[in-house]
């Protein structure tokens, strides 16, 4: 030890500072700093989720009360015409059948107007179509007695979960005393329960939040997702191939580079702008179609793409390039045996993160009109229909109880697609990821 | 000690017999990178089934002259060559001349390994696939294992042709290149200091090949090292700052150089 001091010429207490304390303390700050960070960020995404989870599971199970209900011929088919034209059927007086099921089931006089309209606000307007649909699918149950599953209305429904602060005195809420009676009679019979909300799914637009659901918003979003990933995948990694690799690099492939890095910043109403004048004004398309809106997030999500797709043709190697072209493979067998194989995690990662960034997209939809009351699913994707985040925005605009946590639901549903996305997003990376 | 018993033998015969043929002939070759002149006037013929070695301190042009032999300087934006270069007396240059057929009858070899990240069978039988020189799949099998043979590479990797190149040795991975280069059948090969990135083992193995190849290929060799330069070539070139200081016979330039540049050079004097 001591030749070393000796070696060195100076004793060892005397060594240069050369702040490694600093430097160490510098660097556990620094790590602080992004621990802080990391926090705040998990907190409010927990909150996010903790909030939207909270309000929004309920909406997945839903209320129904079982009746019987008696398909009284001089109620459905007064004519008896049904052997010749079953589309009587359809005319019968469905609200009536439901009232003498529910007198008979809680045992009040059908004449009694007051229990009598106090009992049917229980039962969702939407069950009238459900007997008829049901009646017009089977018309031997004509005068038979069957036991129904009925939609709750939207009050009833969220009082059954809790929802209603029942302290408030009885004329100021929406449930009253009696219907509360009726609701803990069903309840102890078994007669009302809450099952899983299919009508969640397969559902459009309905004034009743007990009968809305997000069945057209999922169509039109489908829609618009494949119109989005047929349309913007092919244009986007042909106009980045080009620009990356056949391009000459002059003012004018400057000035595009520039506008399609402004581009991805533009905000989307203003997509929306442009697809109404555009695609609904210029080129007459119709109004609230998917088709319009998947064009339009295609020209949302194209610059998005493109970024993405040339950062990765720009990260493959240039000594594969070489290798390539030094055999004599062609440029465009260079690139499409070896460039774009490496380049595919990149460009899908890219690609479905502007998908994902398309499916929550609302702003240009509300200009080209999907925000609309529609009820009936389309079949193709020239028809009306909503979108998922546009959904989500008129039942935010909803006043009643039933609403607000359809609202969360829906939001779980948009985020759990994201979710879903971004997930393939990975997996298709590490799939395709190869070292080289 | 063999080999140079050979290098001193062979070109000697060679004139002794008749004229050297010239497989490559470069006459005044100035190549641009942009306003900038990177080579200047070189005029270098290239002996056919010999080795020329390239030599010169870094930046001299050697490379820029190696890439200009099978025109992949093109692939560099603003890069513009003048001047001619001859494949069997025929101009390179020339627009009636496809610069895929150039590439397919000279092939390189680069700097760092750079297998394709596709399985030892696939980076061999890519070049014949893309010329079409396979008739079927047996045809292939069988230029596959010839060029593994010929790249010496065949013993040790014949049980796991279907894993992946980019898995291999560096030694091996530039073993497989050149494999991948023999495999079109190419008249010429450049090679662009083929084993800078490979330890000596590795590079003994390389320069062995070379050897071998030589009885096939015209080939054309940049490299750094003198004793590679001296233990591979017949013919070697010296450049500096762009010009073609002197090209003769190997043990000339080593023992006994034309210009001091190339003795100081050499001796390693500068570079």
């Amino acid at each position: 030890m001591s030749d070393a001091v000796t070696l060195t010429g100076m004793p060892a207490q005397a060594r240069r500072d050369i702040g490694i304390k600093r430097r160490y303390a510098a660097e556990r700050r620094f790590r602080a700093y992004g621990i802080i960070a990391m926090a705040v960020g998990l907190f409010f995404l927990a909150a996010l989720i903790f909030s939207v989870v909270s309000k929004g599971y309920t909406a997945f199970v839903q209320t129904t009360i079982t009746l019987p209900i008696e398909f009284t011929e001089k109620d459905v088919d007064p004519d008896n015409k049904r052997g010749e034209n079953p589309a009587v059927l359809a005319q019968g007086d469905f609200a009536k059948l439901i009232k003498q099921g529910l007198a008979k089931r809680l045992g009040f006089d059908p004449s009694d107007r007051k229990s009598a309209k106090l009992a049917t606000a229980m039962i969702s307007d939407s069950a009238r179509t459900d007997l008829r649909d049901m009646l017009v699918a089977d018309p031997s149950l004509v005068g038979k007695t069957v036991n129904v599953s009925l939609l709750a209305e939207g009050n009833i429904d969220s009082a059954n979960k809790g929802q209603i602060d029942l302290s408030v005195p009885e004329a100021r809420r929406k449930v009253k005393d009696k219907q509360l009676e009726w609701m803990k009679t069903l309840r102890d019979a078994g007669d009302l329960t809450k099952a899983f909300n299919t009508g969640l799914f397969t559902n459009g637009a309905s004034s009743r939040p007990e009968a809305a659901g997000l069945g057209v918003a999922a169509m039109g979003s489908l829609f618009m997702m494949v119109t989005v990933f047929v349309l913007s995948l092919p244009i986007g990694v042909a106009a980045s191939i080009y620009l990356e690799e056949f391009a000459p690099k002059n003012r004018l492939t400057d000035l595009i580079e520039v506008n399609i890095n402004n581009l991805a910043a533009v905000p989307s109403i203003v997509y929306g702008l442009l697809g109404l004048s555009i695609f609904i004004n210029f080129a007459g398309m119709p109004r609230s179609a998917a088709l319009v809106g998947g064009l339009v997030l295609t020209l949302m999500t194209l610059p998005t793409i493109i970024i993405a797709t040339r950062a990765s043709l720009k990260a493959v190697p240039p000594s594969i390039r070489s290798a390539a072209l030094g055999l004599g493979a062609s440029k465009m067998q260079t690139i499409f045996h070896h460039v774009l194989p490496l380049a595919m995690p990149g460009i899908l990662t890219g690609t479905i993160i502007g998908l994902a960034h398309a499916l929550g997209e609302t702003a240009p939809l509300l200009l080209i009109g999907m925000v609309a009351f529609v009820a009936d699913f389309p079949a193709t994707p020239l028809e009306p229909s909503t979108a998922l985040p546009v959904q989500i925005y008129m039942w935010a605009n909803e006043a009643e109880r039933a609403f607000t946590e359809r609202t969360s639901g829906a939001i779980i549903v948009l985020l759990t697609f994201l979710i879903l996305m971004n997930l393939g997003a990975i997996l298709l990376r590490r799939r395709f990821e190869r070292r080289w | 000690m063999n080999m140079m018993a050979e290098t001193t033998l062979e070109p000697k015969q060679a004139q002794a017999m008749n004229e050297p043929v010239y497989k490559m002939i470069g006459n005044k070759v100035s190549v641009f990178y942009g306003t900038k002149q990177a080579l200047f006037e070189v005029s270098l013929p290239v002996r056919e089934k010999t080795v020329t070695a390239l030599i010169g301190p870094s930046g001299c042009g050697k490379s820029t002259f190696l890439r200009s032999l099978n025109r992949m300087n093109d692939t560099i934006d603003n890069c513009r060559v003048t001047g001619q270069i001859t494949l069997d007396g025929q101009d390179i240059y020339d627009p009636s001349i496809d610069v895929v057929e150039l590439r397919a009858r000279v092939g390189m070899v680069f700097q760092k390994p750079n297998p394709f990240p596709k399985s030892i069978y696939e980076n061999v039988a890519y070049g014949p696939k893309i010329h079409g020189l396979a008739r079927n799949k047996a045809d292939l099998d069988q230029i596959v294992e010839t060029s593994l043979i010929k790249a010496g590479l065949w013993n040790e990797v014949k049980d796991r042709l279907h894993e992946a190149g980019t898995g291999l040795s560096g030694g091996q991975q530039q073993r497989l290149c050149i494999a991948r280069a023999v495999a079109v059948s190419p008249e010429v090969i450049l090679m662009d200091e083929p084993c800078s990135a490979l330890d000596p083992i590795a590079t003994a193995k390389v320069e062995e090949l070379i050897h071998e190849l030589r009885s096939n290929f015209t080939i054309v060799i940049v490299t750094h090292s003198m004793q590679q330069a001296a233990r591979v070539s017949q013919r070697t070139a010296m450049f500096h700052l762009g010009n073609l200081v002197e090209e003769n016979d190997t043990d000339k330039i080593f023992t006994n150089p034309d210009e001091s540049r190339t003795q100081d050079y050499i001796m390693g004097r500068f570079g």
